[in-house]
């Protein structure tokens, strides 16, 4: 039994309807109670979609269950096939019926449906949403393709063969569905790059595939995993049982998509791409290296997000935009290795959680000066008084805004750097106002309107009440806080207003550590100098 | 039972339902006692509807939560019952300004026949005179919705401190700024002493017994109803508190109910009246005429369907109903115009066909279906407003109109060419 107040994710049949929905002639039978259909509403309200995920759910009842709940499970299979005429039919149950072990999907397979019936499996009290949604597509696919498995000892298809065949390379974008960061968008920006460099897309799944693409899927040169959460594990069984290479570059970022860019024309033994192409096709290494960036160097930028998202924004935080990051985390178990690694590689430990209390105390303990994450930390930072962007799922609705706005690929690159920028004080804006802050005319209070969602005042103010009668007990209660003495209060009153928090946040960890009842003015430059070092 | 010889027979349905389970009451019930906190006993599924539920009110650390069951605990390798006196130590630890501890059961705990109402008890003895523990289920196999405050407070009940003397309780959660304009109304007409249930503070329950006299301010509340009953109160008989009419019949049973003169309510609620179907007027001519279909959800659509008729000039098509209490909804019933159709369970695809059959101007409908329906050309008003919303008495029944008349509106303001 585990206490949870938010979740990053939903249960496993959450994904299993990512899939389905993502997809066209595919339907879901879901054997669950009528509560459940509230999973309808993150895709009509979150994604705004125009017509109901394609899940047919029994919405059995108490009174059912003294009776045949079997029956009611064929009556609703029987009806969705009827009603919707799906080219595969996906049948599961939901936390609630696993107990009650109907076995939806062996009484399907034998009503003699005429449609591909793939049963699922989904362990809804030890797993989660994107293993949900990893795990359906593996299954679906498998289900259909399993006709076509070449036999054990066939030569595997080299990557090459389309020279041979005379037509273009092929590729399989596999991962993107709904609910996923942007995804609608990385598709549009990827068939666009890919096209440029005369590679084509053999097959998008599950986004707006069919069951009868899904058949297409051996005929790729090479698949890319896009969304190693969703499509992770299909893409080792097409390894395995077809032979097609996988590509795991995620190209988010300048320097991943120039290696994605690299690693592919390799496999393919295209001929590699310009070096120059970033530069050319993406505004990032320009914008970063000019001058008004300058003042970019060393922010501070906490990161938390699914493992795909948090590994891409570690590696363009530190090396494309010259970010200290403080912190690194995710709750994607299943990538926890390829996190910790990201991590290490940073000289930091990963936070690997899906508490997001736990997150929220490392994200206050590391003094960031940037938050990188998911809903639940735009909702952490705004509490701490930390300007944030969204940079995974879970998502609200302003998450998929109506432009165009990828994340990966030169375009992707572009929008990064817009929305991480955004909540940080320009260079030019920060110099200003440090020049005219002595000036009478100068309001303490003002704040540049790109930072929005910092607090008008520079010490982080703590959420009154709840939070704070919550939190005390949390780190011990035991030390108390260093008192601010009337000449450290001074000093501390000319520190630019921007950087005071921190500053704030700084010296008293510091008198704290030193075990320090007051903070003097002395003390102030001590924690400075300390901090500097 | 009063009959009804007006209305044609009930449909009655019991295909797939697309309505919330009882769990999404705790959504506004933990607003209303902000000392109480809502632990549901549950999977991971119970979290996220919650969650989904509340939407964009994640804020802060919030007062419900869910102890989650892991496979340890349904193999039966860790005992639930210690499972969960350690998450209820910790959270109590971490949240002590809590009072009220509700312990919510949900499908799975139910399924799983996890006894809470014992480990309430437990619980209870436990922290006796620090925290009261309360067990009631809100699961979707036996409540939809709004029936998860029924039960809530039908277990509050025995917990009442027993007295004889007269007074008037108000049943069923108020938006704050709504209650207390009723309790100055009251005052006006000289009835008094007014409670609730639920209480704004969870240890400030009120009292019961056979002086009380029962004012219902929502149609939902079946069980706390009879549990009240059980313990002497009366339930005054009347139409639910929504628009002019329903609002002004409501404070009329409870003044006729404690012997105040027609002349006193007249003096208190004329100026309310007159004041409440000016401000309908405006909206009277948007709405007028145009057709309403109610989808199952909330168990406010035949209240709401007498309002928008009598009082906005809307037709209506269909009015479903997740379960009907003839008991309840008596007087609701009496004031439907002759021939409304209603429905009761669902059958969300058949009710689907009929709601694109007969074109309807506006259909009220949960959050999943609503999309769907303006995309198909049909505007829709999402009934979860509708329990966030404050929309009870004279005061709000404009704004209660305005709910319906803005999609309405909405569509005459667009334009693309
Ligand atoms: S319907 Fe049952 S399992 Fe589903 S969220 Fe509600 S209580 Fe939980
Ligand atoms: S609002 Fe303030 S910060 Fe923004 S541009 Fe104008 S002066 Fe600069």
């Amino acid at each position: 039994m585990e206490l949870t107040l938010w979740t990053y994710e939903g249960p496993p049949h959450v994904g299993a309807m990512r899939i389905a929905a993502s997809m066209e002639g595919v339907h879901y039978v879901l054997h669950a109670p009528q509560g459940d259909t509230y999973a309808d509403l993150l895709f009509t309200m979150i994604e705004r979609r125009g017509r109901r995920p394609p899940v047919t759910y029994t919405t059995f009842q108490a009174r059912d269950l003294g009776g045949d709940t079997a029956e009611l499970v064929k009556r609703s299979i029987q009806q969705a096939v009827d009603r919707f005429q799906p080219e595969a039919l996906l049948v599961g149950e939901s936390c609630t019926a696993e107990l009650i072990q109907d076995q939806p999907g062996s009484l399907a397979a034998g009503m003699g449906l005429g449609v591909p019936v793939v049963s699922l499996e989904l362990p809804a009290y030890s797993k989660k949403e994107n293993w949900g949604a990893a795990e359906t597509l593996y299954q679906l696919c498998r289900g259909l393709l399993k006709e076509q498995v070449p036999l054990p000892g066939r030569p595997k298809p080299d990557p090459t063969r389309w020279r041979a065949e005379g037509r273009r390379p092929r590729v399989n974008l596999l991962g993107p569905s709904l609910l996923g960061f942007r995804c609608r968008d990385d598709v549009k920006e990827l068939r666009g790059l890919l096209g440029d460099h005369g590679i084509e897309v053999n097959v998008v799944a599950p986004l707006g595939a069919a069951p009868a693409d899904l058949l297409r899927l051996p005929a790729a040169d090479v698949n890319l995993c896009l969304y190693p959460e969703v499509a992770g594990p299909l893409c080792s069984w097409l390894e395995r049982s077809f032979g097609t290479p996988v590509l795991r570059a995620v190209p988010i970022g300048i320097g991943a998509t120039t290696e994605f860019l690299r690693d592919l024309h390799a496999l393919l033994d295209l001929e590699a791409p310009a070096s120059l192409e970033a530069d050319q096709r993406s505004r990032l290494p320009w914008y970063s290296r000019s001058v008004d960036s300058t003042y970019l160097t060393g922010k501070r930028v906490f990161i938390f997000a699914d493992a795909t998202h948090a590994i891409a924004a570690a590696r363009i935080a530190s090396r494309e935009l010259g970010f200290k990051v403080v912190g690194l985390g995710t709750y994607s178990r299943e990538l926890a290795r390829e996190v910790r690694a990201a991590a290490q590689e940073l000289g930091l430990e990963a936070l690997i959680s899906d508490d997001y209390l736990a997150v929220e105390k490392a994200m206050g303990e590391a003094a960031p000066e940037l938050v990188l994450g998911t809903q639940m930390e735009r909702h952490s930072a705004k509490r701490l008084g930390l300007p944030c962007a969204v940079i995974s799922a879970p998502l609200h609705v302003q998450d998929v805004p109506a432009r165009y706005a990828p994340q990966m690929g030169w375009e992707g690159a572009n929008v990064i750097f817009d929305t991480w920028v955004h909540p940080l004080m320009m260079g030019l804006e920060e110099h200003l106002i440090g020049m005219f802050k002595e000036d009478f005319e100068f309001v303490e209070g003002h704040r540049s309107h790109l930072a929005e969602g910092a607090p008008a005042r520079s010490a982080p103010t703590p959420e009154p009440a709840l939070a704070t009668a919550t939190l005390a007990p949390l780190d011990g209660g035991a030390k108390a806080a260093p008192v601010w003495s009337t000449d450290g209060e001074a000093a501390l009153g000319k520190i630019p207003f921007f950087v005071r928090g921190k500053v704030r946040k700084n010296t008293e960890t510091f008198a704290r550590d030193q075990g320090l009842a007051a903070i003097t003015e002395e003390v102030l430059y001590d924690a400075k100098a300390h901090y500097s070092r | 039972m009063a009959a009804t010889p007006t209305l044609p027979p009930l449909i009655k349905e019991s295909g797939q339902r697309e309505v919330f389970c009882g769990l999404t009451s705790i959504v506004w019930l933990h607003r209303r006692m902000p000392d109480a906190f809502f632990l549901v006993v549950g999977s991971r599924t119970c979290a996220h509807l919650i969650q989904s539920a509340a939407g964009v009110m994640i804020f802060a650390e919030p007062r419900f939560g869910t102890a989650i069951l892991g496979e340890r605990d349904l193999a039966g390798l860790a005992d639930a019952n210690d499972e969960l006196d350690r998450v209820v130590g910790d959270l109590l630890g971490r949240r002590p300004e809590i009072r009220t501890l509700f312990l919510v059961g949900s499908c799975p705990s139910e399924v799983i026949k996890l006894d809470l109402a014992k480990a309430a008890e437990r619980l209870s003895q436990r922290m006796v005179g620090r925290v009261r523990v309360v067990n009631y289920s809100g699961s979707g196999i036996e409540t939809t919705f709004t029936q998860g405050e029924d039960a809530a407070l039908t277990a509050l009940v025995p917990m009442l401190p027993a007295s004889d003397a007269p007074q008037l309780l108000l049943v069923g959660t108020l938006a704050d700024g709504v209650e207390e304009r009723f309790l100055t109304l009251f005052e006006r007409l000289g009835i008094g002493p007014v409670r609730s249930l639920p209480p704004r503070q969870s240890t400030e329950l009120p009292p019961v017994g056979p002086g009380t006299r029962l004012l219902l301010a929502q149609p939902f509340l079946s069980d706390t109803v009879r549990a009240l009953e059980r313990r002497g109160a009366r339930r005054i008989a009347s139409p639910y508190p929504l628009g002019v009419e329903g609002s002004l019949a409501w404070m009329a049973a409870a003044a006729a109910a404690f012997d105040i003169d027609p002349i006193q309510l007249a003096l208190v609620m004329d100026p309310l009246v007159e004041r409440g179907r000016r401000a309908l007027e405006p909206l009277r001519r948007q709405l007028e005429g145009k057709r309403l279909f109610l989808l199952p959800d909330s168990q406010l659509e035949i209240p709401l369907a007498r309002f928008l008729h009598r009082e906005c000039g809307m037709e209506l098509v269909e009015v479903g109903t997740p379960y009907l209490d003839r008991q309840l909804m008596t007087e609701e019933l009496a004031l439907l115009p002759p021939g409304t159709q209603l429905s009761e369970g669902q059958d969300v695809e058949r009710q689907l066909e009929r709601v694109r059959a007969s074109r309807p101007d506006l259909v009220v409908c949960g959050l999943g279906l609503a999309n769907p329906l303006e995309a198909e050309g049909i505007a829709t008003k999402w009934s979860i407003e509708l329990v966030f919303s404050p929309i009870h008495g004279c005061d709000q029944a404009a704004d209660l109109a305005e709910l319906f008349a803005r999609p309405l509106h909405r569509r005459e303001l667009l334009q693309w060419n």
